[in-house]
Parts: structure tokens; C-alpha cells; sequence
């Protein structure tokens, strides 16, 4: 299925946990030390660095391009890791979340309530990943480095629902 | 005695860093082509073909597989009759800094584990020294991503455990690290020594080719009974379930106290590293 991010409330509700996706339009990039900041941020005043309502969050640190590319390798990161700044930026409207791996029932509570997507991206595939970015801006926090905040543009970057806005997962599943 | 100039150090390092990243050795890459043709689960068979694909990106455009370019391992073992002209560790972090600035690699090491500064060159690299026969050095590289890193295990069984209490501690681990390593999984194991020394030979296990197995018989049928159960769990490429969700179980084992058991597990992911050259 192919679906357009920003994400709206009508494309939320019709994804169903293991639902293959691709995503076109933009996205941002945000891992540790960036959630780390953007709380910080939150709390000191002064407001996030960019409108998150309706966003996609995509934890990913990549390599420096090459010359000639447009991003170096792109896979995603351990989800988990965002999971103790993750509902605070739900309640401020971010609607997607792309990473790899298990959330806790904190994150999965708030997004029901929030009304919100966990994706998976394919751990390890980044360079797969990486042609499928077109355009990449560093919009803040450029002293992290790879963990600077960064608006990609992407076309068709293949993902997979892992938890819908139902709190739905596909690792929920019996041991055989 | 052979002399054995820094340089010579430097420029294998950088070459090995590069090189690790940008290509699976063929061991590998046979594995995961193997498990697609024995896997079951549709999804799981499009995440695997998504596998190869990645591989193929990456050696055509070279670049690396992963963006987690890791931390920067190595097992370095020197002849006693070698006579090293400089500061072989200073030359081996040498080599990953042009290789990691070079090769366009992730730098992916903080100076302090609490103030977490980049180090911006990827080093400092984790490196152990063996001493052995001859007058050859053998360095052995793994650039080591964190995301597998992190699901890493370490238990001090009793000795009334035994071959039960260690397989019940790596199915657990296995089990628990579910999708986040990064699935289809090498399952590192050490089982022995002390409690850093399990952690270690644990690492060293990843270093060995998939195709091998440990040489006692009663180890190599623990591998190869670990590596069934493992595939049982339904775990599956990437989490989505199926098969393949591990590539192979490699086990080192050192002596140990008659008051011990310690097993360590460390997990890699299916971009399963490892380069070795011979100066």
C-alpha cells in the first residue's frame, strides 16, 4: 500500500498491524541524543525545532554521503531507546514513528490514545534504504552530527506496520 | 626476528574497515541465501530478498551495508618472534580513523560513556592481544553495531546447571532480545573462564566462519541443537516471524573454577561482519 507522510487521521486508522507499506513525502530523522534534546527543549520553553503535528519520526543516525550521493547508508535503529520521550511527543501530535523492534506498553498506550503509527523499517538495509531518499536538510542540532535532526524527502521507503493505532502488533505471536 | 613497521599496520586496518563493511564475507552471504530457499513464511522470504538486495546496493555502489558501522573490534594475535617498530595499538586506531574518514563509515563512538561527546573518528577500537608461535601478525576485525550489542547476555550459572542451565540461558536471551538485533541472528556463546573472560570468548566466537563447528563433539551438538531451538522460536527475519531466525551458534569454551559456570551470549545481526589478514 502506498501511503503520503505527513500522515492524516484517515490513512492512521486504516493501517493494520503487518500491512507492507510505502512511504512517499517527508520525514524527519531523530535518534537518542536528538529526543534527548528535543525534551529538553520542550521543557526549557523553548518549543520543538520544527511543527511535529502529523509527522513521521524516523530513528535513524546515517553514514556521511559519498560525493555524488545524497545520504550514506540509512537503516533504522533500536526503537526501545526512544521509548522513555516518546508519548510527550505523541501528545504534541506526531503521528508516525519509523524504527526497528519492540516499544513498551507505555509508548503503545499513547499511541492509542494519540492516535498513532509504529512502523518497522528492515534493520541492516541501509543502503537499500538509502536510494530510496531524495533530498536530505539538516533542520537542527547540526553539532550532534548523525544524530542531527534531518527532513528527508523519500519516495517509496518500504515499511512495515508493526504496531496500529489500535495498539495491534505483529510480535504479538505464539511460540510454535 | 621479522620486523614489522607501523605503516604496514595502519594501511591493513584501514583496507579491513572498509572492506568489512562495504562486503559480507561469503559465509554469510551463503547463509542467508540458504535459509531463503529453506524458509517458510512469505513475509519472512521478502525481508531475506530485501537482505540481498541490500548486499547487492551496497557492494555495487560501494558503500557500507549498515549504516551502524559499529565499534571497531579486534583479536590480534602476534608471533613472539616479531619485533614491532612502534605502538602497535596507536597504529591500529590509526588505521580506523583514515579507514572510517575514507570509507565514508559511521562515527559512532563516544569519548565518556556519561558526557557521550563523538569522538568524530570512531576510535577508540576494543582490541585483544594474543601472544602465539612464529613471527606473523594476524589482525581479525569486526566493526560491532550496538543494536545486536546491546541484547548481549552475561550469567554466572552453578556448576549444578550444567549443559541444561546453559542452553535454558541462551534460549532465554534469544527469546527476549526478540526483533531488535536485527534478525537472522549469529548467537555468539562463551561458556567458561571468569565472568570477563565468557564475555570475551563470546566475541570471539562471532569472529568464526558460519560453516565451521567447534572442534570438541559434545560442544558441536550444542551448537547445532542450539541453532534448532533458536529456529523454533518463530522469532523470524526482522521479528515478522518465520524460520530463520537464527544463521549459526558458534561456542568457545576456556577452563573454569570448580565453584563456576559463567555463559555469556553475544548476539550479532544478520550484517555479520568480520575480516582477517596476515602481515
Amino acid at each position: 500500500m502506498k501511503i503520503k507522510a505527513p500522515l492524516d487521521s484517515e490513512t492512521v486508522e486504516k493501517l493494520k498491524a503487518g500491512d507492507r507499506v510505502e512511504i512517499s513525502g517527508y520525514i524527519y530523522t531523530g535518534r537518542d541524543s536528538a529526543h534527548k534534546r528535543m525534551i529538553e527543549d520542550l521543557e526549557s520553553g523553548e518549543g520543538l525545532p520544527f511543527d511535529i503535528e502529523n509527522q513521521i519520526i524516523y530513528y535513524t543516525g546515517p553514514c556521511p554521503p559519498k560525493e555524488g550521493q545524497i545520504i550514506g547508508s540509512a537503516g533504522p535503529t533500536t526503537s526501545y531507546r526512544m521509548d522513555s520521550y516518546t508519548p510527550k511527543l505523541l501528545e504534541l501530535g506526531l503521528k508516525g514513528m519509523i524504527g526497528k523492534g519492540l516499544r513498551d506498553s507505555e509508548v503503545v498506550q499513547s499511541m492509542v490514545e494519540n492516535r498513532a503509527v509504529y512502523f518497522g523499517a528492515s534493520g541492516g538495509l541501509g543502503a537499500l534504504i538509502a536510494s530510496k531518499i531524495k533530498s536530505v536538510e539538516v533542520i537542527a542540532y547540526d553539532d550532534l552530527g548523525t544524530e542531527a535532526i534531518r527532513k528527508l524527502y523519500v519516495e517509496d521507503f518500504p515499511a512495515v506496520v508493526v504496531i496500529d493505532a489500535n495498539g495491534r502488533s505483529i510480535y504479538d505471536r505464539e511460540e510454535r | 626476528m621479522r620486523d614489522i613497521e607501523m605503516a604496514q599496520i595502519v594501511g591493513a586496518v584501514k583496507e579491513m574497515c572498509i572492506e568489512a563493511n562495504y562486503r559480507l564475507e561469503d559465509d554469510v552471504v551463503e547463509s542467508i541465501h540458504s535459509s531463503l530457499s529453506s524458509e517458510g513464511s512469505e513475509m519472512a522470504r521478502e525481508i531475506l530478498g530485501d537482505m540481498i538486495e541490500n548486499l547487492d546496493i551496497a557492494d555495487k555502489n560501494s558503500m557500507p551495508i549498515c549504516q551502524d558501522t559499529g565499534m571497531a573490534v579486534f583479536f590480534v594475535e602476534i608471533g613472539r618472534d616479531v619485533h614491532l617498530e612502534g605502538d602497535i595499538t596507536e597504529a591500529i586506531n590509526e588505521g580506523v580513523r583514515q579507514g572510517y574518514k575514507e570509507g565514508c563509515l559511521r562515527a559512532s563512538i563516544v569519548g565518556d560513556p556519561l558526557l557521550r561527546v563523538n569522538t568524530g573518528d570512531n576510535t577508540p577500537s576494543v582490541i585483544y592481544y594474543d601472544i602465539v608461535a612464529g613471527d606473523e601478525i594476524v589482525i581479525k576485525f569486526a566493526p560491532k553495531g550496538f543494536g545486536s550489542e546491546n541484547m548481549g547476555k552475561l550469567k554466572m550459572l552453578k556448576p549444578s546447571d550444567g549443559i541444561e542451565g546453559v542452553r535454558k540461558f541462551v534460549i532465554d536471551t534469544v527469546r527476549e532480545a526478540g526483533p531488535n538485533p536485527c534478525p537472522p541472528i549469529v548467537v555468539g556463546v562463551g561458556i567458561g573462564g571468569t565472568m570477563d573472560k565468557a564475555c570475551q570468548i563470546a566475541k570471539k566466537a562471532l569472529f568464526r566462519n558460519l560453516n565451521s563447528s567447534h572442534p570438541e563433539e559434545h560442544i558441536a551438538n550444542l551448537e547445532r541443537e542450539l541453532l534448532s531451538e533458536i529456529n523454533k522460536l518463530g522469532i523470524g527475519p526482522q521479528g515478522f516471524g518465520g524460520d530463520t531466525t537464527s544463521l549459526g551458534v558458534n561456542i568457545e569454551t576456556y577452563p573454569t573454577h570448580i565453584a563456576g559456570l559463567p555463559v555469556a551470549v553475544n548476539i550479532n545481526c544478520h550484517v555479520s561482519r568480520h575480516k582477517e589478514c596476515r602481515i
